[in-house]
């Protein structure tokens, strides 16, 4: 009895090691166009290198009237978005969904939350202080910017990749996609997730973890 | 005994067939309610949230059963034409707007049925004629 329950144990143990060792650690993939560059070497051989989509320099007024950079999402992991106020149809589910999410993350300094208006005509900063302290998330950590309509449309499609735009059938005069964009920081795109979706917001709020571990290596 | 055991086997099945039998106006009452929360989904919950919870100061719970109540009459108007003024709602006073919903009088009908039987409310049914004449009284 004893000898068969030792390799019992034994084949056990060696199973659970095998597949202990197969398990990968998850990355998340970088999204955007991707360039190449020839670099060279430290031993003078020519190499190629990948050079990734990033978010260019951009510079909004915040819900504080202070000039926002990227110098403040510096070494940080940050969600992007793009809302109006006035917005009725999916804005109120995302920024519902998004709440919870940066109450997950309220005590990581390394998390940041940027909310981009796309109303240039009534969203001025008085306006998203207000709807920032009506939402109950208004502070430091979670930005809500207002910038010229080409500014923010270019940097909306070119770089984050979200479609925004003026329309006059609309009711609301403005559509636009509600994903949440996962940006590292690299400033490079890792993430892009339907804020009103529930399965896929419970997956950001798996995935920022992950992103965090990155950079510490 | 045994007639005992007989009469009460008898008396219970009455009993709850009595019971099983639903009145015209609960079934109705019910289908008005099954519609109502699919209209419900589809224009309030985006701002007023599944459970009726609201959204931080933005938009008012329609978890207050006395303001229900109260404004019982004034719903259909605040769906149909949107609410500018400010209400309180639970003690706190919510300002902003709420834009309007053009629906049929049976679709109004439906939601209010909806929004005042969920949520923690039981207030019954309410129909396209009480509809009718609340929205004739609209300010």
């Amino acid at each position: 009895m004893r000898p068969q329950s030792t390799l019992i144990c034994a084949i056990l143990l060696a199973v659970m090691l095998f597949a202990s060792s197969c398990q990968q650690e998850r990355k998340l993939p970088i999204y955007g166009l991707r360039d190449t560059k020839t670099v060279k070497n430290s031993d003078g051989t020519a190499g190629v290198d990948t050079i990734y989509q990033t978010i260019p320099a951009f510079k909004f007024l915040n819900q504080d009237s202070v000039y926002i950079t990227n110098e403040h999402f510096k070494d940080k992991v940050y969600i992007a978005d793009f809302f109006f106020t006035s917005c009725t149809s999916i804005c109120p589910i995302m920024h519902r969904n998004l709440k919870m999410v940066s109450e997950k993350f309220k005590d990581n300094p390394d998390v940041m939350f940027l909310s981009h208006t796309i109303d240039f005509k009534y969203d001025t900063p008085s306006v998203l202080k207000k709807y920032a302290q009506k939402l109950g998330v208004d502070g430091p950590k979670w930005q809500f910017v207002y910038g010229p309509k080409d500014s923010v449309y270019t940097l909306a499609e070119k770089s984050y990749l979200v479609a925004v735009n003026v329309d006059s059938t609309n009711r609301d005069g403005y559509v636009h996609q509600g994903y949440l964009v996962l940006i590292d920081k690299d400033r490079r795109i890792r993430g892009a997730y339907d804020g009103t979706n529930p399965e896929q917001v419970a997956q950001l709020e798996k995935d920022i973890p992950v992103l965090l571990a990155e950079g510490k290596k | 005994m045994r007639k005992f055991i007989l009469i009460s086997l008898v008396s219970l099945t009455l009993i709850s067939m009595f019971y099983s039998c639903q009145t015209a106006e609960t079934v109705q009452k019910d289908a008005y309610y099954v519609n109502g929360r699919d209209l419900y989904i589809k224009h309030c919950q985006n701002c007023h949230g599944a459970k009726g919870e609201g959204l931080g100061a933005l938009t008012p719970p329609l978890t207050d059963s006395v303001f229900m109540k109260a404004n019982k009459e004034k719903l259909a108007c605040i769906i149909k034409n949107g609410l500018s003024a400010p209400v309180t709602v639970h003690g706190q006073v919510y300002e902003g707007k709420m834009p309007e919903f053009n629906l049929a009088n049976i679709d109004l009908a439906q939601v209010i049925v909806y929004i005042t039987n969920a949520f923690g409310h039981q207030q019954g049914m309410y129909t396209n004629q009480q509809v009718e004449n609340d929205l004739k009284n609209c300010k």
